[in-house]
């Protein structure tokens, strides 16, 4: 007879989750502040949200229902293979809705649907310092949040202004939370900041090959960085979902066949699903009682 | 029942999550009541409440600082060095976590850790025990995690807390966070809270 290892509850021992837990408290007592933490070792390679699942992992409790997407997506294999090991290890529910869901982990999107109380979305972070591309060095990097020293960033932003005529940074748009700390919202489109700014949800930031953690707490100010006469603006699309019909979503362009042939989609699997439920039909959609 | 060595939690796993969740809760909403997974049984000197979040977050990298009440008895300093393995320390400024039963027995918010302009988060975070955390004098609470405003009406604070708040405020990014407890639930106050006195 073989008997196969069980691992802890959420599979990270209860030291680390402690450890972790300390971090994450921290993180919410100082908006914006990247916590340092002792990331673990995962079954999973940095890149495939390390730093996200840790954060999971310490807050997850058996009444959790576990959401996970992946650029918007529950079904691309990041978000699959996530939800699988919480269903295995933590033995949790796990929903693609996003209005049913508890904790939603998140790469690069945030859901269209608005987020309501109680709910905690845990971003996967590849790199948490926005002032890293700009100053290689931890110890700079420091002092520069320890003084709020943000001249460089917008400097940063300014070049763009001086060389494209706009601000080019469209992913990763740096933020400035609660007025004090600049902050890397993860690579998300830009589009999705505004959503950050007084969310009713909890937002926490877990960077594992980095170490870091850091949140935003619900009915925080989460201001993207602009300048009077360049004021933040957020990507628009000139048609609407191909197949919901939605407009004023974040779309993906999705290649048809190789004569150029593409359409655009609703990045967000879940919202498309129910907008197409509810009965609306895209350019390219199909109607779902005629499409069955 | 052996309350030292029984007297922790029935399931520590599942326990210490509900805990945890409950202090995260109350420090990302401050101002709301949180429930906190109570241990079978706690030591005479210590409330239960207490006793909850000490075994939730502390561990051998947490050094803990007791209030001299706390710190006097025998069985209760047995039991947290059998449960949670944390060093304690004489100096309120070294503290990762300082708990303290009363008011009375807690020095000014200033004299623990508050942490460096390079690092906040090593401060200390103070777990205080009160009578009760409604019925007591009207404050209004502002800040992240609150949407407006919030009342509070937490009994049993330090005569000069307001005072103490503000100057503890000021310090942001630096400054301690404050979790006061009592009737088995939670309300947080972390630094970035700003407090003032309600109708």
């Amino acid at each position: 007879m073989t008997t196969v290892a069980q691992y802890n509850f959420a599979y990270l021992d209860e030291q680390t989750k402690r450890m972790i837990r300390r971090a994450i408290l921290k993180a919410v007592a100082v908006p914006g502040y990247q916590v340092p933490f002792s990331s673990r070792e995962m079954p999973m390679p940095y890149g495939w949200g390390t730093g996200g699942v840790q954060v999971t992992a310490s807050i997850i409790g058996p009444s959790d229902v576990l959401k996970v997407i992946d650029q918007g997506a529950d079904d691309t294999t990041n978000a699959v293979s996530i939800r699988a090991f919480f269903a295995k290890v933590a033995q949790v529910e796990t929903t693609t809705r996003t209005a049913e869901a508890t904790i939603i982990q998140t790469r690069h999107r945030i859901p269209e649907k608005p987020l309501g109380k109680g709910q905690i979305l845990v971003y996967q972070v590849p790199i948490p310092e926005p002032l890293r591309y700009l100053e290689p060095r931890e110890t700079e990097t420091r002092k520069m949040h320890a003084l709020e020293e943000y001249g460089l960033m917008h400097v940063k932003l300014y070049e763009d202004i001086a060389r494209h005529g706009r601000i080019a940074t469209t992913f990763a748009y740096p933020v400035k939370v609660e007025g004090r700390y600049v902050m890397d919202p993860s690579p998300t489109p830009k589009f999705d900041n505004p959503k950050m700014h007084m969310s009713a949800a909890l937002q926490l930031f877990g960077a594992g090959r980095e170490h870091r953690i850091y949140a935003v707490p619900p009915h925080t100010e989460v201001a993207s960085l602009d300048f009077e006469d360049h004021p933040f603006t957020i990507q628009h699309f000139p048609e609407p979902c191909a197949l919901c019909g939605a407009r004023e979503v974040y779309l993906d362009e999705v290649i048809l066949d190789d004569h150029g042939g593409h359409m655009f989609v609703c990045s967000d699997t879940d919202h498309c699903e129910d907008r197409r439920g509810a009965g609306h039909v895209g350019p390219l959609g199909v109607a779902q009682e005629a499409a069955e | 029942m052996d309350a030292l060595l029984d007297g922790g939690f029935a399931d520590p796993v599942l326990q210490s999550q509900t805990a945890f969740r409950a202090v995260l809760d109350a420090l990302a909403n401050p101002g709301t009541l949180q429930t906190l997974a109570m241990p079978q049984a706690a030591p005479n000197g210590m409330g239960a409440e207490l006793v909850s979040i000490l075994l939730t977050l502390c561990d051998h990298d947490t050094s803990l600082w007791l209030d001299p009440a706390l710190r006097a008895d025998g069985a209760l300093v047995e039991f947290l060095a059998f449960h949670t393995a944390a060093p304690l320390t004489d100096s309120a400024a070294a503290a990762t976590f300082a708990a303290a039963s009363s008011a009375n027995h807690l020095p000014p918010l200033d004299q623990f850790n508050l942490g460096t302009q390079e690092y906040p988060d090593r401060s200390t975070t103070i777990v205080l025990a009160v009578p009760a955390l409604g019925g007591g004098p009207a404050l209004v609470l502002r800040g992240p995690g609150i949407k407006d405003q919030i009342a509070v009406s937490p009994q049993g604070l330090p005569a000069d807390f307001l005072a103490q708040w503000v100057a503890n405020r000021e310090l942001f990014p630096r400054g301690i966070d404050l979790l006061l407890v009592a009737d088995g639930q939670v309300l947080g106050l972390p630094r970035s809270t700003r407090i003032a006195e309600g109708q």
